[in-house]
Parts: C-alpha cells; sequence; structure tokens
C-alpha cells in the first residue's frame, strides 16, 4: 500500500513524456522501469478518470462485509478500532428516540440489543472517506503529505507524513485514522491499486446487494452517472462545503 | 473503553489524538507572548513603573520559548521528518507557518535580550578572566563601544524590535488561536474570535507568571519588591482579564443564542464533560476571583502584605485558569463527537510518550533554562535599583 506522491509524480510524468515523444516502444521502456508493486498498472493514465462512488442506503443490509473486505484488502489492523470504512445502523424507537451505532465498524455485523418490536424504522448507512473535492484534510497538512491525485482520489503519502494529526482532526467525517504501526495519519484509498489496474474498490466488490457502487465520473455511461443522472442524490454534511465524491442515495435526515 | 463513550462515536474517533502535550503547547507559546508583551509595556510604551522587570521578561520569554517546540515533535509520528515544515511547508495550512513564525520570534527575542544587555555583557567582559571572559566577549560579539551614543542607538533599535515583537508575538499565538479556530470540521474549535481569545489568555497568564517570578526572585535574593511595579502589572493583568472574559463569554453566549445543529453537544459538553473545568476552573477561579481580587488591591490603602498575597493568589489562578482554558479547548473539543451525537472521555496516562510526566519535565524545563540564564545574564540591576529608591 505503499503509494507515495513522488511515484505518482515520477509515473506521470514519465507517462506524459512518453506520450509527447510519441513512441510506443520508448513509453513501454520507460514505465517497466517503475513497477512498484502498488503502483498503478502500466497503461494507466490518471488525466482519464475521475472516481466517483455511490452508496445505496435503501439497500444495504448491514452485513458489513465491505467493512470486513477492507481490512484484509489493506492490512489494516484487525484488533485496533480503526476502520478505512464502516456501516452504521440508525434506529428509531416507539417513543422517537434515534439509537445510532456502529459496533467494531460493523466487521461483526449488528446484535439485535433492541427488541424489533420497539423499533418503528431502521436503516444502514455505509461510510467511507468522501474523497472531497474541498478536502479540508488536505488544506490542513503542514507538510502536503495529503494530496488529491489527478483522478480525484485523497491520499496520504506515508514516506512523508510526519504525524501531526491535524488532518484527523480536520476531516468531518471520521474517515482517518493514526497508524501507529505506520506512525502516520492512514485512511481509504479507494483501493488505489485496484482501480488503477481496472478492478473495483475491494468493498464494493464484496458488497452482495450493491449498495456500493464505484465508477468514472468521466463516463457519461458509468454506473456512478447513470445513477446520479437518474436518482435524487445528496451527500454527508453538505453544509461544510467540502464536496464529497461518495453520493448516497435514500439519506435519512438523521444520518451525521 | 466502551464505558467512556456516551451516545455514538465515529468508530475512529474512539481514541483521542492530540493528548496534554498539545495542551501544553499552546499554554507555553502564550506565556512566551504574554511575558513578551508585558516587557513591551517598557520598551514600547515607556511604561517606567515596570522598567525593574522588564529584562526579567524578556529572559523569561525566552526561556519558555526554547521549550515552546518539545510538546510537538514529542508528539509527531515522525519527530525525524518535522523539519520538513520548513522545507516544504503547505501553506493553506495553519501548521504550516509554524516554524518560520518560531524562528522569526525566536530571532527578534534574542536580539531584543542583546541589546538590553550589551552594557552588562561588555563590563562583565572587562571585569571577569578566564572562560568567563571569553564567553562575555564572545556574548558581547567582540564589539565593546559602551559609550553614551553607542548606548542610545542600542536604546533606539531595541524599541524598533520590540515594535516588531508585538505584532510578531501577537501572531504567534494568534495564530495558535487559528489553528483551532479554522476547523469547520470541529463546532467547539471553529470560531474566528478563537485567535483573540487565545491571544487575551496568552497576555494574563503571561503577566501573572511575570509577577510571580518576580515576587520569588525577590524573596529568594532578600530584596525589597517594588510595589509600585508590583501594582501596575496587576493593574494590567485586571484589565487585560477584562478583554479575556468579554471574548470568552461572547462566545459561548453567541453559540447558546445562534442555537445551530451542534448546540445540544456542546451543551452536554458544557454541562457534563467539561463543567467543572470549565465553569469552575476558567471562569471563576480563573478569572472571577482574580478580577475581585485585583480590584480590591486596586481600592485598599496601604496594607503593602496583604495586597502582595492577594496579586500572589490572582497570578496563582490566572495561571490554572489558563490551562484550564487551554484543556477545555483541546482536549473539550475532542471530547464531543463529530457525529455531534456522542461523547468522548480523554483519560491521560502518566508513563507515556504523551503522558503526563514528559509534559510536566516540559514545563519544568523553563525554569531550568531561566535559572543558567539569569546567571550568565543578572537582570537583577533593574529590579534592585528600582526597588531600592
Ligand atoms: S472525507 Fe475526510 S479524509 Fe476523506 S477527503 Fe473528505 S475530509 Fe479528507
Ligand atoms: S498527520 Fe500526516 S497527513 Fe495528516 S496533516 Fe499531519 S503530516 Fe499531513
Amino acid at each position: 500500500m505503499e503509494v507515495t506522491r513522488r511515484e505518482f509524480t515520477k509515473i506521470g510524468c514519465k507517462v506524459i513524456i512518453g506520450a509527447a515523444a510519441g513512441s510506443a516502444v520508448i513509453e513501454s521502456v520507460i514505465i517497466r522501469g517503475t513497477g512498484a508493486e502498488n503502483s498503478p498498472a502500466d497503461e494507466y493514465d490518471w488525466n482519464e478518470h475521475y472516481w466517483g462512488y455511490i452508496v445505496d442506503t435503501r439497500i444495504c443490509i448491514g452485513c458489513g462485509r465491505c467493512a470486513n473486505a477492507c481490512k484484509r484488502e489493506n492490512d489494516v489492523p484487525f484488533d485496533e478500532p480503526v476502520y478505512r470504512t464502516w456501516v452504521e445502523r440508525y434506529r428509531t424507537k416507539l417513543d422517537g428516540e434515534v439509537v445510532i451505532d456502529s459496533p467494531n465498524g460493523s466487521i461483526d455485523g449488528f446484535p439485535d440489543d433492541i427488541p424489533p418490536e420497539e423499533v418503528k424504522k431502521a436503516f444502514y448507512v455505509p461510510k467511507i472517506c468522501n474523497h472531497c473535492d474541498n478536502p479540508p484534510c488536505v488544506q490542513v497538512c503542514p507538510v502536503g503529505a495529503t494530496f488529491e491525485t489527478k483522478d480525484g482520489v485523497v491520499l496520504v503519502d506515508y514516506k512523508y507524513c510526519i504525524g501531526c494529526r491535524y488532518c484527523i482532526q480536520g476531516c468531518p467525517y471520521g474517515a482517518r485514522y493514526f497508524n501507529t504501526k505506520k506512525g502516520t495519519a492512514d485512511k481509504c484509498t479507494w483501493c488505489y491499486h485496484r482501480i488503477t489496474k481496472g478492478l473495483l474498490p475491494a468493498c464494493v466488490q464484496a458488497c452482495p446487494t450493491g449498495a456500493r457502487k464505484f465508477g468514472d465520473l468521466n463516463d457519461p455511461d458509468s454506473i456512478v452517472n447513470k445513477i446520479l443522472d437518474t436518482e435524487r442524490i445528496n451527500v454527508l454534511k453538505p453544509d461544510l462545503g467540502t464536496k464529497p465524491k461518495v453520493y448516497y442515495v435514500g439519506l435519512d435526515r438523521e444520518v451525521r | 473503553m466502551e464505558s467512556l463513550i456516551w451516545g455514538y462515536v465515529y468508530p475512529n474517533e474512539v481514541e483521542i489524538q492530540w493528548s496534554i502535550l498539545i495542551v501544553l503547547y499552546p499554554y507555553i507559546t502564550g506565556l512566551v507572548a504574554g511575558a513578551f508583551i508585558a516587557s513591551s509595556l517598557y520598551h514600547v510604551f515607556g511604561k517606567k513603573e515596570v522598567k525593574p522587570v522588564a529584562r526579567f521578561a524578556l529572559l523569561t520569554a525566552l526561556s519558555f520559548l526554547l521549550v515552546a517546540t518539545m510538546p510537538l515533535l514529542t508528539h509527531l509520528g515522525h519527530p525525524e521528518r518535522g523539519i520538513e515544515i520548513m522545507f516544504t511547508p503547505h501553506v493553506t495550512s495553519a501548521m504550516s507557518g509554524f516554524g518560520y513564525i518560531y524562528s522569526f520570534y525566536l530571532i527578534v527575542v534574542v536580539l531584543e535580550i542583546w541589546l538590553s544587555f550589551r552594557e552588562d555583557i561588555v563590563k562583565k567582559a572587562h571585569n571577569s578572566k578566564g572562560w568567563q571572559e571569553l564567553m562575555y566577549s564572545a556574548l558581547a560579539l567582540f564589539s565593546y563601544d559602551i559609550s553614551e551614543k553607542a548606548l542610545h542607538e542600542d536604546e533606539k533599535l531595541a524599541k524598533k524590535l520590540a515594535i516588531i515583537g508585538i505584532p510578531s508575538a501577537a501572531f504567534l499565538h494568534g495564530y495558535v488561536g487559528f489553528i483551532f479556530g479554522g476547523i469547520k470540521a470541529n463546532p467547539w474549535w471553529s470560531t474566528p474570535l478563537m485567535p483573540l481569545i487565545f491571544l487575551m489568555s496568552a497576555i494574563v497568564s503571561g503577566i501573572a507568571l511575570l509577577i510571580l517570578l518576580y515576587i520569588a526572585s525577590m524573596k529568594i535574593r532578600k530584596h525589597a519588591i517594588d510595589h509600585k511595579c508590583l501594582h501596575s502589572l496587576a493593574h494590567y493583568l485586571w484589565v487585560f482579564l477584562i478583554f479575556d472574559v468579554t471574548l470568552e463569554m461572547l462566545e459561548i453566549i453567541s453559540m447558546k443564542y445562534e442555537s445551530l445543529e451542534e448546540i445540544d453537544i456542546i451543551n452536554r459538553l458544557l454541562s457534563d464533560k467539561i463543567a467543572t473545568t470549565f465553569y469552575g476552573v476558567q471562569l471563576t477561579m480563573g478569572i472571577l476571583i482574580p478580577f475581585m481580587l485585583l480590584l480590591l488591591v486596586g481600592i485598599i490603602k496601604n496594607r503593602e502584605t496583604l495586597k502582595m498575597i492577594m496579586i500572589s493568589i490572582s497570578s496563582v489562578f490566572v495561571l490554572i485558569g489558563v490551562f484550564a482554558m487551554r484543556w477545555n479547548v483541546v482536549i473539550g473539543g475532542q471530547e464531543i463527537s463529530k457525529s455531534l451525537s456522542g461523547t468522548l472521555t480523554y483519560v491521560p496516562v502518566f508513563f507515556n510518550q504523551e503522558g503526563v510526566l514528559p509534559a510536566i519535565i516540559i514545563l519544568i524545563i523553563p525554569f531550568i533554562i531561566l535559572r543558567v540564564v539569569t546567571y550568565i545574564l543578572p537582570p537583577w540591576k533593574d529590579m534592585e535599583e528600582e526597588a531600592a529608591r
């Protein structure tokens, strides 16, 4: 998962230089030289994509497979309270009280701690880094270790982060955590190592109901654009002006 | 850990990120800014009454300034990369200015000290032998001109420097306030008043510290206290307390009056999580009681010992109150969840990289530094001469 900013820039530059030279041979030779394990695939051009994410809260069943798959895929410690994605449960009781929970980030599913007959309304809301278009976490980082890629993904440069945790304070969604092993901030990457190889993020892949969808906002035919064009959409905390790129279908007013 | 959580907090919030060390950081820079501003009362505004402590205040500012980076570095996940903040500052970050503002201010304070002690240094260089002579000559930068004219030039330069120093002291600390005030994710922090609140509390804490150190130094040296100076400092303390409390109340009142979405969680914070440290320590002990005591000091005639005791108590209370204020901001802000639906509790640990022990050590170091610098550059001449008069 060690994808550094410099590697991106290097690869980006080389791709551009290669393309400009107009020689497929030179291009492939140069790019082959930089094949780090998790860096983008050879033919990937980050100028061509702009990623977006859809959460359909109406069909999430709270099974927590996404949260589980994420921890496995991205080596997020299972024994620490840190999550790149999680699922929240909202239950309105008969007396109107709203109970919100997300035990262990939903990884083990949800216990029936309130008898169903006492609940009048319930739903699940998957959460993940919003890869904001105006990300406060990037704004506050004193050394620029957290940054937005050209294809719209907010990442942390683990080789550069000083571990001040200002970004964790700055994210309004609780999407960031401190990685004690790395001594740096950490967060969802939308599985950058996967999406640049044409795969889906692990959470999207793992969801059995299709409540999570991922696609290219630049492609008018992508699943994300199809939903954005037809459904009523909201984002989390729109008043903060962060411009999230995780779009919610069926978002309830109680959702925080 | 679970029992310390009320309501719903985002799963990643269970760990409190900024610990007691980050409480210490604004506390220490505040003392620096306050002590410096107290010294400029004489250096810039020509308030003769505070002359006895003017040079001592500069040394105090320096001693605390030298440790100001410690809590930050101790807290970083990668202290060895901390210097990147100087090499590759990311300008949209409020924190990125720290390295530059800090360094600039350090230079100003050191120069200011050099100028106001130059005469003493030169004399010492002349009157001492061996390594001491070498040290003082080096401190004098081997320029020994202490003619009337040269000293006058020094004084003019010192004044100019102090004039630059005030805005930079204000900036150094106001900007610390902005580190919190600029975080829109946190309703308890996000207010444009934050830099001003920080600045005012910095000034009161700096003056209070100076008062205590002055009284203590005179007692240790068995020297009479200059009551005029003391009362003058007490007077400024009182005035700045008014600004301080006005701003602090303004923030709370407007939050409560406007009653935005976050008001429920703020009310919970104030009435439950930080009720004692906020209403009890920060407001009552830190502002109300000192305010009354200092008011009495202004009214009572004679009875110098009693007044001195009242001033001392006020200063101790102010110092504790300002610490509580930093605590309530830094820790309080993290005890509410950004989900606005739950709260957490910070439980300080003692032995830990970010625990209470390193905090205590960091807080003791400046006093040791102060002892050393006052040994090298004794500020007593002013203090004792004026007192003797
Ligand atoms: S959700 Fe948080 S971590 Fe993700 S981009 Fe937005 S502010 Fe940054
Ligand atoms: S913890 Fe790292 S990524 Fe976050 S603000 Fe600090 S330096 Fe930047």
